[in-house]
């Protein structure tokens, strides 16, 4: 059986919160999205409504970081890290307090909501924050052994999780280590580096380009970033692609990029979101829009092989 | 330490002078909006705080959090007075790396309880050390000065919002109610008023609500008595009146000294005043 990431957050945030009293939960009223709500149903009192107001919920959050809990603050992933911006930068990254920032609904996959809620910029945002720790799961059951970790770990985190229900539990193993990358298949041709919500979709479109050899890696911490596994990666291959549910500037193709231009000089193709504003849709019409759809991942990548080998 | 009100009020006189003697030194620092809140922060830790110098992280020690962060430097002075931090060390204010940064930076100096200088954003995290004493069930008050020109932000009022859901009767909020903020509205007598219906707003808010005036003692010391004996599940907030500029009558009322440092002859003249009244 396979479970959403965001029921799995829910659930397990649950969990976090009755074994342990100083996690708490704040919530931008949107629990019932979130699943933040499963907090106020399953604990006594670890749920702390902040009403829609997200600079005074990251600033509450410091303040009960400084005596002692761990909070963990969701909201929607674009209200938390642009409306509450300076307040994550002064109240939480600049004094390193233990607060756990959850970005729901990341990406375009929002919905029918439309371009006021995506959140296409989050990872730019937030890997630019000094002190910040950056991690964007792959599927329900590295969302849990992603919390696990930085509920053991403390100081400043972000969460990137998406809404997108179509993921079932695919990674190969749970194991969950801060700053860690995993290669999921090994391959001479072509290195495709993915992060978070899209990985599961770049698998997909990999198992289907059988007449080409494809390492795929997963970076689930965009900060600090796994630079060695990259680099021992993209020294087997001629060509480095990455794909993201991200703005095409500024997240995992960006970090990429800035790393291999420096150790490793090498071709390197970024597949994201174009820059521009999209409407609302479905979650398939948005996908197929922004090239993210299995279909369109593996044009893109079926046309680069025809372009290099 | 509880001073009686005669000390007190020679206190906040030697702290005007450290005040002005660091910003002289630097040449630099908020000094219009740090004389105004000499008194209040003269009552507080000097009479009303539960703190120990000695031991700046005891748990169970009152919290204080400045919100109108660019008077650190009256803070400052203050914590070099109560013997947290030696007064040669107050030399070394603004200065590169040092623990005196010129916003409170607590990564660097122990005593102090939150950072802040962006405005705005204390008041929020008071709201949260407040709700935390609540849930550990700890009887500590948390104390947060905030600016008048500050309650411009939106995110004040967010916070008092919580602050009365969650009945956090172990919050007290002061404004420094001096009038003036950096530059401000042009009116027929020079500035604006950045705020006159503070306590109307927390009113409005379900916070009790207090006015006194900012530079009496006897009132401060009176109205933080009071407030400290109510425990009725509402936030508590105190008006201070205030002058920017507070000691010294050419920086009384200009906003121009909202963050001036004075000159050679400024600060003699400066020095000579205060002297005369203390």
């Amino acid at each position: 059986m396979s479970i959403s990431v965001r029921d799995q957050f829910g659930k397990h945030l649950a969990q976090l919160a009755q074994d342990d009293s100083k996690v708490l939960a704040l919530d931008g009223d949107l629990g019932n999205s979130t699943r933040l709500d499963s907090i106020e149903k399953e604990t006594v009192d670890s749920f702390l409504q902040m009403g829609i107001a997200e600079q005074n919920m990251v600033g509450v959050a410091a303040g009960l970081a400084s005596i002692g809990s761990q909070p963990w603050v969701c909201s929607f992933a674009t209200f938390l890290t642009k409306r509450a911006l300076d307040q994550i930068v002064v109240s939480v990254a600049q004094t390193k307090f233990d607060v756990k920032l959850v970005g729901s609904y990341s990406g375009l996959l929002t919905s029918n909501t439309g371009k006021t809620h995506h959140s296409l910029d989050d990872i730019a945002i937030m890997t630019t924050i000094p002190n910040m720790t950056v991690i964007a799961p792959g599927d329900a059951g590295e969302t849990v052994a992603a919390m696990n970790a930085m509920h053991k770990t403390g100081g400043p985190m972000y969460l990137r999780l998406t809404r997108d229900e179509t993921i079932p539990l695919f990674l190969p193993d749970a194991e969950f280590e801060i700053g860690k990358g995993k290669t999921l298949t090994e391959g001479t041709d072509v290195l495709i580096v993915t992060t978070g919500s899209t990985t599961y979709r770049v698998a997909e479109a990999i198992k289907q380009l059988v007449d080409m050899s494809i390492a795929h890696q997963h970076f689930p911490t965009l900060k600090p970033f796994d630079k060695e596994l990259l680099l021992e990666g993209a020294r087997k291959v001629q060509l480095v692609v990455t794909v993201e549910e991200h703005y095409i500037r500024g997240g995992l193709g960006s970090i990429v990029s800035e790393i291999l231009s420096e150790e490793l000089p090498k071709r390197v193709y970024r597949i994201g979101v174009p820059d521009r504003f999209f409407g609302c849709g479905t979650d398939e019409e948005l996908l197929e829009a922004s090239g993210l759809s299995v279909e369109k991942i593996k044009k893109s990548i079926g046309a680069l092989s025809s372009k290099y080998f | 330490m509880v001073q009686s009100i005669e000390q007190l009020k020679l206190t906040a006189t030697v702290l005007r002078k450290r005040i002005l003697s660091t910003a002289y030194y630097k040449k630099q620092g908020h000094v219009g909006g740090s004389l105004s809140c000499a008194d209040i922060l003269v009552s507080l830790f000097f009479h009303h705080l539960s703190i120990d110098p000695s031991n700046p992280k005891w748990e169970d020690r009152d919290r204080f959090v400045l919100s109108k962060g660019h008077t650190a430097l009256g803070l400052y002075a203050t914590l070099a007075l109560r013997g947290y931090i030696s007064e040669e060390e107050l030399k070394t204010f603004d200065q590169y790396e040092s623990r005196l940064q010129a916003h409170p930076d607590m990564t660097k100096l122990d005593a102090l309880d939150m950072s802040t200088g962006s405005l705005g954003q204390g008041l929020s995290a008071a709201v949260g050390m407040a709700i935390g004493a609540k849930r550990l069930k700890k009887g500590f008050d948390v104390y947060c000065l905030i600016g008048d020109g500050e309650s411009q932000e939106g995110q004040i009022w967010e916070a008092a919002n919580i602050a009365g859901k969650y009945k956090l009767d172990n919050l007290i909020v002061i404004m420094d109610q001096n009038g003036l903020q950096q530059y401000g509205w042009k009116n027929d007598h020079g500035r604006m008023k950045p705020e006159s219906n503070g306590k109307r707003k927390f009113d409005s808010f379900g916070f009790e609500t207090w006015e006194v005036d900012g530079h009496c003692m006897e009132d401060l010391i009176d109205v933080l008595t009071e407030v400290k004996s109510i425990r009725n599940g509402r936030p508590k907030a105190i008006i201070a009146n205030t002058t920017k500029g507070k000691g010294v009558h050419f920086m009384e009322n200009n906003y121009v000294w909202h963050s001036k440092a004075p000159n050679d002859e400024e600060y003699i003249l400066a020095l000579t005043e205060l002297e005369k009244r203390g």
